[in-house]
């Protein structure tokens, strides 16, 4: 395949006070590199939407944001990511404080083989969130409620989490995540094991989590990502192709690869 | 945009392929059907390899089984002979003291002399009269002793007395002496099987449940010797075999799996641990000899420096198994936990270890159960040695049950060869309780996700 030379990367539209920033991001696994000089801003109590085709570089970048690739044996990255104006890979940042600012939801539901309650619980206590029974109690709650859970649920806390169904373990992971009052949560493709009455659960509940917190979400389906997000952007071979609001980029796509992409002449 | 053509190029070759695709199979062509049947007669061939090799397992283990369990279950029951005892004052407490320290000293075995002489009065020759204390084992007397020492008040008495009896007549008892063999060619002469069969006759030979071969040591005598000592022996060195592999060994296996980078440092690692637990074990004995006992002068035949040497052995599989029991752990469950801001070591000890504990537990009592079971490298640091007390701690001299049946099946007299046996059961019993106890926990810990 022909690599791209010129500069596709569409001028985007600079955000007044972004949440967060990535700027000239490149990410390397290894000898591969898997992200070009990405520049996205996120804004703050929107939906992102980040689409592509497999291997891209969407799911990459997203674990950038709250450094899950540090965890991978091999990986470089150059450039800069903040949040609120703060470099997050400057040697000053405390990951472990990172991740409990920037949540996480992953592709497959991955609840604690431990009951619903300590399933939510978990987060709050391991930062030492609260001081008495009665304050966790209610944390757990509230994140089940939010998540839109709590109607299912409510009877049976202390059962194990992994008698769930698939759509239910997802929002309890959403609950989860939602417990340690995140200011972004990063989510990656999290309605791809789901089948689409969990998908419908799960979308509705994006977008009423858009009211407290700034959501990233990294998602295959066009629907999907056209019904929840506000604002998308397009990878393609580890760059960022185009990015601006939803509307635009599925109406009015600038660059010819987001007008294929969108239009399923390929990916 | 070069890579778009290529693209749509790319598709284009696909639906060339498919194309070639649309000519359906003719599933009744002889050719597939000859395939098919064979598929079916491998298939056939392959269960009854398995089942055959199963079968010779089973075999095997029954005929082992069988002939352990034949030859040693005689060794869990006793010989004894009821003598009529009379409790001399003059001999046991001449003064009429009381003292517990007196009666102690008193010369029991005069009393079992005096009663034997008197059930057969006609022996005098010294040789015939030594062959006469035969029948009762030395170890009656002091049997004796802790019966009056428990009730003086038998001081005076006369009371029949079960006593425990020698080697050879219980062997004769149990049919192990064959009495139709000329006499130079058998341990009991003629006039001694007289005895027992007058004995015999006159009903005072039993057999009783053997409880002293559970309770006491070694001793020179078979009749006299127990597997107690052997086991507590046993005990203190896995104790303290247990309590340096298990945290050592998962410690390493944590950081190995979880924590350390993969560089060529931690390659060559994991390859000599893996290559440590193909070492013959008489290798780590010696290291043993040469390092604890040479060294740094700890003390020889002592269960603390048998325990230190099999867990040097058992070190590499506790460390392979709890790897491998760490890694089976989904990476999900490791992402949720960092994802939400858990600390790597947070992440460990809250999530990954106890998902982990059900293999590692199975791997650590199967690396015990080895260790129970290993005896060269005990040769080597002085385990082998003769003790007849039961160890009362970790650094008393003591030996371990397969030391002990080495030591017996090496012994000459023919009423080892049961309690050989019988101690091996009593090891197989330990072993098969281990390997249970492994199966319960992992039962018990295990969690699906």
């Amino acid at each position: 395949m022909a690599v791209v030379t010129q500069s596709a990367m569409t001028a985007e539209p600079s955000v007044a006070s972004p949440k967060m920033t990535a700027r000239d991001l490149n990410l390397f696994y290894s000898d591969n590199q898997a992200l070009y000089d990405v520049n996205l801003d996120i804004v703050e109590r929107q939906v992102t939407a980040l689409i592509g085709p497999s291997g891209c570089g969407k799911s990459t970048f997203l674990r950038c944001m709250n450094r899950m690739n540090d965890t991978i044996d091999g990986v470089t990255i150059t450039g800069k990511v903040t949040l609120d104006d703060r470099d997050i890979y400057d040697k000053h940042i405390d990951v472990v404080q990172l991740r409990a600012r920037i949540g996480m939801v992953f592709q497959k539901p991955n609840p604690f083989p431990k009951s619903i309650y300590d399933n939510v619980a978990y987060g709050p206590r391991i930062h030492g969130l609260v001081n008495s029974r009665d304050e966790l109690d209610e944390i757990v709650m509230t994140s089940l409620e939010r998540a839109g859970l709590l109607k299912e649920v409510k009877d049976r806390l202390q059962s194990p989490a992994t008698g769930l169904s698939g759509g239910q373990q997802q929002r309890l992971c959403i609950a989860r995540a939602v417990a340690v009052s995140p200011e972004v949560i990063l989510m990656d493709e999290p309605c791809s094991a789901l089948d689409p009455i969990a998908t419908a659960k799960v979308e509705e509940l994006i977008d009423e989590l858009r009211s407290n917190y700034t959501i990233v979400i990294v998602t295959h389906s066009m629907q999907q990502a056209a019904r929840v997000s506000q604002r998308t952007a397009f990878f393609h071979l580890g760059k960022l192709v185009e990015v601006g609001e939803t509307d635009q980029i599925f109406t009015n796509p600038k660059d010819e690869r987001t007008k294929g992409y969108i239009t399923g002449r390929f990916g | 945009m070069t890579d778009m053509a290529s693209l749509m190029e790319d598709r284009a070759a696909a639906k060339v392929i498919s194309d070639k695709m649309q000519k359906p199979v003719d599933w009744d062509n002889p050719k597939i059907a000859r395939n098919i049947k064979k598929r079916y007669a491998a298939e056939r061939r392959f269960k009854m390899y398995g089942l055959s090799a199963i079968g010779i397992a089973l075999l095997v283990l029954c005929v082992l089984a069988g002939s352990i369990g034949s030859k040693g279950y005689t060794a869990f029951f006793q010989t004894f002979v009821q003598l009529e005892i009379h409790f001399d004052p003059a001999v046991i407490d001449p003064d009429g003291t009381g003292d517990p320290a007196v009666i102690g000293r008193a010369n029991f075995d005069g009393l079992v002399k005096r009663a034997l002489q008197e059930k057969f009065p006609d022996v005098t020759a010294r040789r015939d009269k030594r062959n006469l204390y035969g029948i009762v084992s030395g170890g009656a007397s002091y049997d004796l002793r802790e019966r009056v020492l428990e009730n003086p008040s038998l001081i005076g008495q006369t009371r029949k007395v079960w006593l425990i009896s020698g080697d050879d007549f219980d062997m004769l008892n149990k049919g192990y002496i064959d009495a139709d063999v000329d006499e130079s060619n058998r341990r009991l002469n003629d006039q001694e099987i007289g005895w027992y069969n007058t004995l015999v006759s006159e009903g005072v030979v039993e057999k009783h449940f053997h409880s002293r071969f559970f309770t006491s040591g070694d001793s020179r005598e078979p009749e006299l010797a127990g597997i107690w000592g052997a086991a507590v022996g046993s005990f203190y060195t896995l104790l303290v075999t247990l309590t340096l592999s298990f945290p050592i060994g998962v410690l390493a296996a944590i950081y190995l799996e979880e924590f350390a980078p993969k560089n060529r440092f931690t390659a060559i690692v994991e390859v000599n641990i893996n290559n440590l637990a193909a070492v013959p074990s008489i290798v780590f004995g010696l290291l043993g000899l040469e390092v604890y006992l040479n060294v740094m002068h700890l003390p020889r035949s002592a269960p603390v420096v048998g325990g230190l040497t099999l867990a040097l052995m058992t070190l590499p599989t506790i460390i392979i198994a709890s790897r491998a029991a760490i890694k089976a752990v989904p990476p999900s469950i490791r992402q949720a936990a960092l994802g939400l801001g858990a600390s790597p070591v947070q992440t460990v000890t809250h999530h990954v270890l106890p998902l982990a504990m059900p293999g590692i537990l199975t791997g650590t009592i199967i690396g015990m159960a080895q260790a129970l079971g290993e005896t060269a490298p005990l040769l080597m640091i002085g385990m082998v040695a003769f003790i007849v007390d039961v160890p009362g701690g970790a650094l008393d001299p003591a030996t371990v049950l397969p030391v002990q049946i080495y030591l017996w099946a090496d012994s000459p007299e023919r009423a080892f060869v049961e309690k050989t046996s019988a101690a091996i059961m009593v090891l197989l019993a330990f072993l098969v309780l281990m390997n249970g106890f492994a199966v319960y926990l992992r039962k018990k810990f295990e969690r699906k996700w």
